[in-house]
């Protein structure tokens, strides 16, 4: 049986990352799955203690979501439009047991092809911030999910916040869509988050459209992006996405779909999901 | 490292001294015995542990002791106080909302964290709020009308038991959880016991010595082998008896028993099989039933040419003379998969020595069938040994084999303390039975006024490493194959084909499920051909009262599928008009709408043998009225159909019944729970037994047949007429059992067996359905949201009305993840996250018609509805979605990528 240590702040928890390896736990709903049948004998670290580490705080520049937010707290926070395709993917990760439960950060650092949270927050253009004994790093949530199962993590290292830098329009419209292959507690075969900022033309200044599940780490769509800089938005907006957009999305053929559907549903669900985001008021 | 935990449970503040990354479920269980709360799968997936904390609904399973310090606990034992029910567990009683009731604690706390927040949630909410728990019995709509239903009142029940809506005597038990299930009443003092498994499909075994590991590790007490074990085989046939306890030289599938280790729960926990000297070769694996087939494949068992283990055969008629002479001909191939049962149970249980004999208290769905195997397993006689069932969180047909009790059995003679063994999610998937995957050829014949004229059948399937109930299902389905038709010339063939796959055993429906996906595709091919409606063209050949079956069986009563197509009719033609409606009005969307009919017929009972049940009641010196049960209630009723059957033939009221259920030592041998047989046979012998003690009351009062009773405390009155009898029972003698009175029945259905053509009385009765499904499908994503289903059922006589919409609800559940989304793959799919079932957001609306074409034979004319509610709905299903999209369905499940496969298929060729 391992050691169990949970820091109630941020100097405590700074000084355990300086005591050697330990397994980092927030709301347990990675940890135990991977453990069914199996002595649990790790050395923890329990985040969930520390209140820095969790909440949603509004800076000037940027909101910062505490890494053991929970997904209600998500759903539950009184937020801008931005943030509707997050907590559209919140209320899809799991029941609400799991949401009430389970982390934004520890979503990330789980590190899964079909993590629900991080295609909304690749479309919020999230950076993460890390921390270990010595210093916090900011960096980008692209350069921080490497692969599979894969993060930028060091030993001796917590992911503490996300950080979603404010958008330079005035509006800013927010889209989630996840398909599975039943109504709850379901792996993604898809999922597309779409972030439109618009000028007061309605044309479209900045945008992120992001697919998970489709590619060992979630992605974005920079090709389609492009296409759709400077287009007036409208319903219409579906119209644009080719093959050629998704080209570099890369699926795997598995027991829930193969590889030519993901690619032809992606097509189909981010079609919808740009009609979705062109029609909203 | 073990610390002070803090926190309040229902209300009572606590302080236990446990290892803070404990699951905070095991602390509840373990520590404070609050068994309530159940684990599914310690994974986050089924919500069985679903507790609140600080009025959150949470997975206890997922939940760091740790993190629930200073925090304030709700379990389903703090929902009201002294066992009362509170509104909610009120309304879920009312409602029939718990079948065998291991997810109801789950359920209810679900619910809790809604209704703390809303007190009127509407459907939507509900829905939402409980979609993190898994049902498999219900079908969820009497738990959201449960829900929706909190603080409602109850119907007044008066009168005649038989065809009232009682609720479950064991309800409240399940809905407090007080209700003992397999892993609930382990003694505290116990071994642990666990199986190591085979990770492999097929591999040679050599095991070595064990000693050094059993000195080295604290806390092993022993490393059980197949040497350890004096009958190494069980098996569900005396014939069939080919599944070695603990692996041999051999395993045959991946879940395959290797060793047993026994000792403590973390010296057991901590060993794996690289720590132990057993070396596995692999070698190549036989993998579906074509490689089984093929020259030279791998044979798994002796004596079992090119791995048949059986073949079943119905001939009846001339085939060849009749497709000679038909003027319509449709064929077609269909395949379906390996089924999980999915079961919110584990297998779990307990054993011990008493004496020279042994008690074993586990999950199970036939308490008669475990002991006759544990005393083989041990070669002990049969009076060596005493089942008494837990209560049992779910079968349907996966806890007809043993699973826990050999190993246990073994263990619990060798040493001087109870063993327990719980699997865990991924061992229960990968080492139980599953349902058989079939490959099924068909060619349906007819005349041009659409009557069928020949049926002809080849269904080949994948019995996996074990006969299990392989025999029943190749025997099964040739009778049914034909479809619940007058066809004057049928020739089905089932066989049962051997691989290195999980054993494919008994599952709601015996294969007949897989077979009617067939014969209903012939239907509507015939239909399509012919330019007939698809209701129509099942009631032009629907048997009737006086035709003969596939195996010359003339039916005599109660064949009542032309009622259940006459109730559905009207419905199936709004269903129709609607689909078509919507598709006109929206003919660019890209979802469509379709309709679908399925049809079935069940025998009740088993096939062609002998079934027979023996009950018991007696009336003790205070008034109580004991059933002496030996029918396993695995959630689907018996506990509450058997004693409304007896009450009304004895003639006093349900209430005053109790029962002991299973127990081997205390009852007799009612058979399993299976096949559907329990209302029919057993309810049929509580009936005789109820009359027989009813006569020996009369006879004891000197009374006529008309007499009436009344229990008033231990005075019992019987009024004959003008005269008035008070009979103190209290002051009458009573035998062991505390009983004054008694009587017994017994009931064996008549069958015969089938000759060499199949032909013959395989069943006393027989069940018939048929239901009707609207669809939408997203043409564009291949996805299929089951909109409605029409259930019409003919049951004979619905004793309890609720519980049969129960069961149908419950069948159409499993039948819609047949269809849509259930396949079992060994080494992916061990888990309820990888293996879907369908959830409460994935049922339609479900309507359920009971016809009663009463079968003379049966208890006040019922027969019995387990199975027949899943066999019509992937038909039915299929059907729709061919409706709908134009695509023939061939494959189960039709998963979204299979289906927008086809539909693209189809578009090129179109254009």
């Amino acid at each position: 049986m391992g050691s169990y240590y949970r820091p109630t702040n941020m100097t405590d928890l700074q000084a355990a990352l300086r005591s050697g390896p330990v397994h980092i736990l927030a709301g347990g709903t990675d940890f135990y799955p991977a453990r069914v049948g199996r002595p649990l004998i790790e050395d923890i670290l329990d985040l969930t203690a520390v209140p820095e580490l969790c909440g949603i705080e509004e800076t000037a520049w940027s909101w910062r979501i505490g890494a053991t937010t929970t997904w209600t707290d998500i759903i539950r926070a009184d937020l801008p439009p931005l943030y509707e395709g997050l907590k559209a993917a919140a209320r899809e990760v799991g029941g609400w047991q799991v949401q009430n439960a389970g982390t934004i950060g520890g979503n990330l650092c789980n590190a899964s092809p079909a993590a629900d949270g991080v295609p909304a927050l690749l479309s919020l253009g999230a950076e993460v911030e890390l921390l270990d004994s010595e210093k916090r790093e900011l960096i980008d949530l692209t350069d921080f999910i490497l692969g599979n199962r894969k993060t930028r993590l060091q030993p001796g290292q917590v992911l503490t916040a996300i950080v979603i830098p404010k958008p330079r329009a005035a509006t800013v419209r927010s889209v989630f869509l996840k398909l599975g292959a039943r109504k709850y507690l379901v792996i993604s075969l898809v999922m597309v988050a779409i972030v439109l900022e618009t000028d007061k033309d309605d044309r479209i200044i900045a945008c992120r459209v992001a697919v998970g599940a489709c590619s060992e780490v979630a992605m974005r769509l920079g090709a389609l992006e492009e296409v759709l800089l400077g287009e007036k938005r409208s319903s219409e907006l579906q119209d644009l996405v080719t093959r050629a957009h998704i080209a570099p999305l890369t699926p795997i053929d598995d027991i829930r779909a193969s590889k030519a559907y993901r690619l032809d549903a992606a097509l189909t669900v981010i079609r919808r999901a740009l009609a979705q985001i062109g029609s909203l008021s | 490292m073990t610390e002070f935990l803090d926190f309040i449970v229902n209300g009572q503040s606590h302080r236990l001294a446990v290892p803070p990354l404990t699951r905070l479920v095991d602390v509840l269980r373990d520590f404070l015995s609050l068994t309530g709360t159940k684990i599914g799968c310690n994974a986050g997936d089924c919500g069985a542990c679903t507790v609140l904390i600080d009025g959150k609904q949470t997975c206890a399973c997922m939940t760091a002791a740790a993190q629930a310090a200073g925090r304030e606990i709700v379990t389903v034992e703090g929902l009201a106080a002294d066992g009362a029910l509170n509104e909610l567990q009120a309304a879920f009683l009312r409602h029939g909302a718990s079948q065998c009731g291991i997810c109801s604690p789950g359920m209810l706390m679900a619910a809790s964290s809604l209704l703390r927040q809303n007190q009127t949630p509407t459907k939507a909410e509900v829905e939402d709020a409980l979609g993190g728990v898994l049902c498999r019995c219900t079908g969820y709509q009497k738990i959201i009308e449960a829900v929706l239903d909190v603080g409602g009142g109850a119907p007044e029940i008066t009168g005649k038991a038989v065809g009232a809506s009682l609720p479950k005597p064991d309800g409240p038990a399940k809905l407090t959880g007080v209700e003992k299930y397999g892993a609930d009443d382990i003694p505290a003092d116990c071994l642990w016991l666990r199986i190591l498994r085979s990770p492999l499909a097929s591999a040679d075994v050599e095991l070595g010595d064990f000693t050094d590991v059993i000195e080295r590790t604290a806390g092993l007490e022993a490393v059980l082998t197949h040497k350890d074990i004096p009958f190494n085989r069980f098996g569900i046939y005396a014939t069939g008896k080919d599944q070695p306890v603990l692996a041999e030289t051999c395993v045959r599938y991946r879940g395959d028993a290797l060793v047993a280790l026994v000792g403590t729960k973390e010296a057991i926990l901590a060993l794996g099989l690289a720590d132990l000297p057993v070396t596995l070769t692999e070698k190549p694996a036989v993998t579906g039933v074509a490689a089984a087939k093929a020259v030279g494949a791998p044979q798994l068992h002796e004596g079992k040419l090119h791995n048949l283990l059986i073949e079943g055969i119905v001939d009846k008629g001339n085939v060849f003379e009749a497709v000679k002479h038909a003027e319509v001909h449709v064929e077609g191939r269909f395949e379906t998969s390996f089924v999980e049962h999915a079961y919110i149970e584990p297998e779990a249980g307990w054993a011990q020595r008493v004496g020279d004999r042994v008690e074993m208290h586990a999950t199970t769905q036939t308490a008669s069938m475990d002991r006759d195997e544990i005393a083989n397993v041990l070669q002990v006689g049969l009076d060596k040994v005493r089942v008494i069932p837990t209560a049992c969180g779910g079968g349907f047909g996966g806890k007809l084999d043993v699973s826990v009790q050999p190993i246990l059995a073994v263990a619990a003679m060798r040493f001087d303390k109870p063993v327990a063994c719980i699997y865990e999610r991924p061992e229960s998937m990968a080492s139980s039975t599953k349902r058989h995957p079939a490959l099924i050829s068909c060619r349906f014949s007819a005349g041009s006024d659409g009557k069928l004229s020949s049926a002809e059948m080849t269904a080949d399937f994948d019995t996996g490493a074990y006969a299990s109930w392989g025999p029943t299902v190749a025997g099964r389905v040739p009778v049914h194959g034909s479809g619940p038709y007058f066809v004057p010339n049928v020739r089905v063939t089932g066989r049962a084909y051997y691989t290195n796959s999980p054993p494919s055993g008994a599952f709601r429906g015996f294969g007949v499920p897989q077979a009617a996906i067939a014969h209903e595709a012939m239907m509507d091919d015939l239909a399509e051909k012919l330019g007939l409606d698809r209701l129509e063209i099942r009631r032009l050949n629907a048997i009737r009262a006086g035709d003969e079956t596939a195996t010359g069986q003339r039916l005599e009563a109660s064949a009542g599928l032309p009622a259940c197509l006459d109730a559905l009719a009207p419905h199936w033609r709004k269903l129709n008009e609607d689909a078509v409606h919507f598709n006109n009005r929206n003919p660019q969307a890209s979802v469509r709408r379709g309709a679908g009919i399925g049809a079935m017929w069940y025998g009740i009972g088993n096939t062609a043998l002998t079934n027979p049940s023996t009950m018991e009641v007696g009336i003790g010196g205070d008034g109580t009225i004991m059933l002496f049960n030996g029918a396993v209630d695995i959630g689907q009723g018996s506990n509450t159909i058997l004693p409304q059957i007896c009450a009304d033939a004895v003639g006093l009221p349900a209430e005053k019944f109790r029962y002991i259920m299973g127990d081997t030592d205390r009852t007799k041998d009612a058979g399993k729970t299976s096949a559907s047989r329990q209302t029919f046979v057993s309810g049929k012998a509580a009936e005789f037994a109820g009359l027989e003690l009813r006569h020996a009351i009369l006879r004891h009062a000197n009374a006529g047949e008309e007499a009436h009773l009344e229990l008033d405390g231990h005075i019992l009155r019987v009024t004959d007429g003008e005269a008035v009898r008070e009979i103190d029972l209290a002051a009458l003698p009573a035998d062991a059992d505390g009983m004054v009175f008694r009587g017994a029945g017994h009931f064996d259905p008549p069958t015969t067996p089938l000759d060499a053509n199949g032909q013959g009385v395989p069943y006393a009765t027989y069940g018939f359905a048929a239901q009707i499904a609207e669809v939408e499908v997203d043409m564009e994503l291949g996805t299929t949201r089951v909109l409605r289903i029409v259930a019409a059922h003919d049951v004979g006589r619905a004793i309890n009305p609720q519980q049969v919409e129960g069961q149908i609800q419950g069948g159409i559940a499993q039948g819609l993840g047949l269809a849509l989304m259930e396949e079992y793959i060994p080494g992916k799919t061990e888990n309820l996250h990888d293996y879907l079932i369908p959830t409460i957001g994935d049922m339609p609306r479900m309507d359920i018609l009971i016809i009663e074409d009463p079968e003379p034979l049966g208890p006040f004319g019922a027969k019995g509805v387990g199975e027949p509610g899943l066999v019509p709905t992937a038909p039915a299903i299929f059907g729709a979605i061919r409706h709908a999209t134009g695509v023939r369905v061939t494959r189960a499940p039709m998963l979204p990528h299979r289906l927008r496969a086809e539909i693209r298929k189809r578009e090129k060729g179109n254009g």
